[in-house]
This record gives C-alpha cells, structure tokens and sequence, in this order.
C-alpha cells in the first residue's frame, strides 16, 4: 500500500501534502458514483428480498435483458426514431415560429397589443389540456402529436425572445447607428445577437417540454414511440418492459438536454458566459 | 386602470367573438368547434349538474398536495445542500439522474404501485415538482455572499443561525421562481395523469366527454382546466410580489 503511494507520489512529482489534496480530490469524485450504486444496490436488493413481487418491482438484471431485447430487435431505434421525429419537427418549428412572433412583438406595436394578452394568458396555461381537443381536429397520429408540441413549446420561446430583445442595451444600438449601420443590419448583427443568450435559455426551456409532451401525446394515444411502447407494455402487464421504458426514456431525455448544452456553447462561444461555468 | 385593463385584453375578447362568428356563419363544422355561446350554456350546466365542482376539487387537492409536499422536501434539500458539503455531493448525483428524465414517463408505473386514485397523482405531481424545487433553493442560497456569512457568523451567529437567516432570505426570490415552474409543472403532470389512468378529476372530466363526443362540455372542461392554471400562476406572482416587497 505504502508502495503504491509513493510511486504514485514520484509519478506526481508532488509534495505529500499536494498528494493528500489530489486524494481528497479523487474521492470526492467518486462520490457521485458511490451514491448512484448505492441506489442501484438497494433497488437489486429490495427486488429480490421478497418484500415486493417481481411485477411491481422487476430486479434489474430483467429490465436490463429487456433493454437488450429492444436493442437486438431494433423496435428501440424505430420508436426513438418515432419520438426524436415527433420532438424536434415539433421543436423546431416551435423555435423558428416563437422567434419569428418575438421578433415582431418587439418590433411592432399593433402586433404587441394583438398577441401580449394571448401570449400571457397562454403561458402558464396547462396546454396539455387541449389534446382531446387536438385528437378531434387532427387524429391520432403525428400530426396532432407535433401541433401539441409546437403550442407547449412555443410560449417559453416567444417570452425569452421579447424579453431578450427588450433588455438589449441601447448604446449598442446607437453607436451602430452613428457608425452608419442600416435598419437591417442593426438588428442582424446587433439586436439578435445581444439577445440571443436569453433565447436560448427560452430554447433550453423549450426542449425538454417538446420531449415530454411527445412522451405524454404517445402515452395517451398509443401507438409507435417510446411512450407507446411503455403503454402498450402496461397494458399487457409486462412489468420489465414497462420499466424498460422509463430508462430508455431517461437516457433519451439525457441525451436531450445534453445536446442543447452544446449547441448552446457552440452558438455563444464569443460570449463571456463561454468562460464561466455554468452550474447544474 | 380598470381602462387599461380592458384595451389590455381586448384582443382575447375579440378572439372570442371571432370563434362565435366563425361557427355561426358556418365558417367552421360545429362538430369541429362548437360555438363559444354553446361552450359557456354547457359550463352553466356542468356547474349546475356538480361534475365541474367535484371534478374540480379532487384536482385541485391533488395538485396542491402534490405541489405542497415538493416545496417542503425540496427547499429543506436544496437549503441544506447549499449548506453542507457533504449533503451536496450525497444529493448532488440523484438531481443530476433524474432531472432530465421526462418524470411523465412515471405515469403508467405510479399506477401499477399506487392504484388509479389520488396517491398515484399526488406522487407524480410531487416527483415532478421536487427537482425544480431542489434546484432553485440551492442555486439561489448558494448565490449567498460569502461576506454576509461570514459577518454572521463574527457577530455570533450558529451556522444554522446563518442558514435560517442568511441563505434563507437571500435564496427566496429564486425559490420562488422555482417554485412557479414548478406549479406549471404541476398542472401539465395533473392533467395527463388524469387523462391516462383515473376515476375522477377535470382531466378525467374531459377525456371521458370527449370519448362520448359531447363536444360543447369538453371545450368547457378544457377551458376550465386553462382558467385554473392561469388563475393559479396569476395568484402566485402575487403572492410572490408581497413576499418579496422588502426587497427595494
């Protein structure tokens, strides 16, 4: 033990005190994944303790089988194909759309007065209200799926583009101006930029609701996507695939929030913010 | 004021008209979109037949419940983990599992436990509710100037002492935003859970009269259930403006 310390030590090239700090470093790092295997273990053992019976709590090693069995079968690549569609057309359009709408508030005042009670009132609405509504006038399929997403997802858009455009400082705008910069170009090259920090944020808020309505939207009215599988699972009382489920929609909904922290990075890499880290 | 007000929202009252005389002039199907007129006859008799009242309360119990236990558990998790180390990085590793997952995904596993009543939405409402909760009462009580805890605790102050009124205080706006996410969250998971698996509740309400397509009493529902989450997020800012008036 002693041993391995000391090469370790030499290998630093570091005082025993330095060494003591990395240490600490390190098992601190492992922290995190003590505490996510401790939870693995716990739910192991509770499954096979016989407190619980396998269908209400399956043990992981037949959940895991059942994510292996959606992989070798390919049915969990053509219903993440189904939801990911679903999430980003609905998403996307969301996006353009909401930017589009704040851009025009900010810019018009008729159009303001039209839509700020509309986009106020319809902000902290519970939209996911409308999907009897929605299945009436656009079926069951994708399309009423993606209209669902796009009116969840466009609010937090519109607000985070007005308010964005709104706090953009004015002496930006000014000395563009005096230098001679067109209307056009003044808010190409200024105002959209100042505010996009904000907007994105509006995205980052956007995302994750598109995927959990997605996932809400396909619970309800069955049929392909991860939530339909989950639910078409539950209806034959297959408790590994329903759990099986939960996971694959957890690490979608990972992998989700993930990719926009990077195109975030990526699209504000000249901003200060790049520099600071930005906390959980 | 009350002027403003109106010019302020004339344009939902000229979108209501709008959708009363799209559907009598025969512009739209009144089987697609009854006309508002009849939307508000079928609210009448849904109020006066007891469904909306009953309907209405086990879903407001569920939220509020739900919603109420979040607060509580997650802005003691979040304090405490802006306050010790130690609980941070206990706590730390779960948030970060389970924040991205979609906790609607829970529906149909939540009703396998918990049966098809209110324990099974309370639960969901409450999953749903508590990351935000945690996350904005850490965020904001670790945003707490060092200089202000550490003259607290010069003039004498236990470091409990300094968490209640120190990290508590200055953490509050942020709790608070959090807390209204949290409510927007609440009605979104309310409202789907009824409409997957339930006996009761404005979202069972509503799927079930759709189902039958009584159409006019579902867009009464729908609207209902609009009406309650906007009222909810109005009552709230209000609520959080008072709180917050000492700060200038």
């Amino acid at each position: 033990m002693a041993g391995v310390e000391a090469t370790a030590r030499a290998r630093a090239g570091a005082s025993p005190r330095i060494f003591e700090v990395r240490l600490a470093g390190a098992v601190r790092g492992l922290v995190p994944y003590t505490v996510i295997t401790v939870i693995l273990l716990a739910w192991e053992l509770f499954a096979h303790s016989g407190l619980v019976t396998p269908f209400m709590l399956p043990p992981i090693e037949a959940v895991a089988q059942m994510v292996w069995l959606d992989i070798a079968t390919g049915s969990l690549f053509v219903n993440l194909g189904a939801t990911l569609y679903r999430t980003f057309v609905g998403f996307g359009i969301a996006a353009v759309g909401g930017i589009a709408i704040g851009l025009l508030m900010a810019n018009s005042r008729i159009v303001n007065w039209l839509l700020d009670p509309v986009v106020s009132a319809g902000f902290p609405m519970p939209k996911i209200a409308f999907l009897p509504v929605f299945i009436l006038w656009f079926g069951l399929y994708d399309l009423s799926k993606i209209i669902l997403i796009i009116v969840n997802a466009v609010f937090p858009v519109i607000i985070a583009t007005t308010s964005g455009l709104r706090a953009v400082e004015r002496e930006f705008v000014w000395s563009a101006r005096s230098m001679g910069a067109s209307e056009r170009r003044v808010r190409w090259e200024i105002v959209l930029p100042a505010a996009l920090p904000q907007i994105l944020t509006g995205l980052q808020v956007a995302l994750p609701i598109s995927l959990i309505v997605a996932i809400v939207s396909e619970i309800i009215m069955a049929g392909d996507g991860l939530g339909g599988a989950m639910i078409a699972s539950a209806r034959y009382l297959q408790s590994p695939a329903v759990f099986a489920g939960i996971v694959e929609i957890a690490f979608t909904g990972f992998l989700v929030i993930k990719a926009m922290e990077i195109i975030r990075a990526r699209a504000l890499a000249w901003h200060t913010e790049a520099t600071h880290t930005v906390v959980l | 004021m009350t002027l403003t007000a109106v010019t302020r929202y004339l344009p939902l009252l000229l979108l209501a008209l709008l959708w009363e005389a799209a559907t009598r002039i025969g512009l739209v199907s009144p089987l697609v979109l009854p006309p508002f007129s009849d939307v508000i006859v079928a609210w009448v008799d849904l109020a006066r037949g007891g469904e909306l009242l009953t309907n209405g309360l086990s879903s407001l119990y569920r939220t509020f419940s739900g919603l109420g236990l979040a607060i509580v558990v997650g802005s003691v998790a979040g304090f405490f983990m802006a306050w010790s180390p130690t609980v941070q990085s206990l706590l730390q590793p779960v948030v970060r599992l389970f924040y991205p997952m979609p906790k609607s995904a829970l529906i149909p596993v939540l009703a396998l436990w918990l049966g098809f009543g209110d324990k099974s939405k309370i639960a969901l409402i409450f999953l749903g509710c508590l990351l935000p909760v945690i996350l904005s009462a850490f965020n904001g009580a670790r945003g707490t100037e060092q200089a202000l805890m550490w003259s607290a605790r010069s003039m004498g102050a236990s470091r409990l002492r300094v968490l209640l009124d120190v990290m508590v205080p200055t953490a509050l706006p942020e709790l608070l935003s959090g807390i209204r996410i949290a409510l927007a969250y609440s009605f979104i998971l309310l409202v789907s859970s009824e409409l997957v698996a339930a006996r009761s509740g404005l979202g069972f309400l509503v799927g079930m009269l759709g189902e039958g397509g009584v159409y006019n009493a579902m867009f009464a529902g729908v609207l209902t259930i609009a009406a309650l989450g906007f009222a909810a997020d109005r009552l709230f800012l209000m609520l959080s403006n008072r709180v917050l008036r000492w700060r200038e």
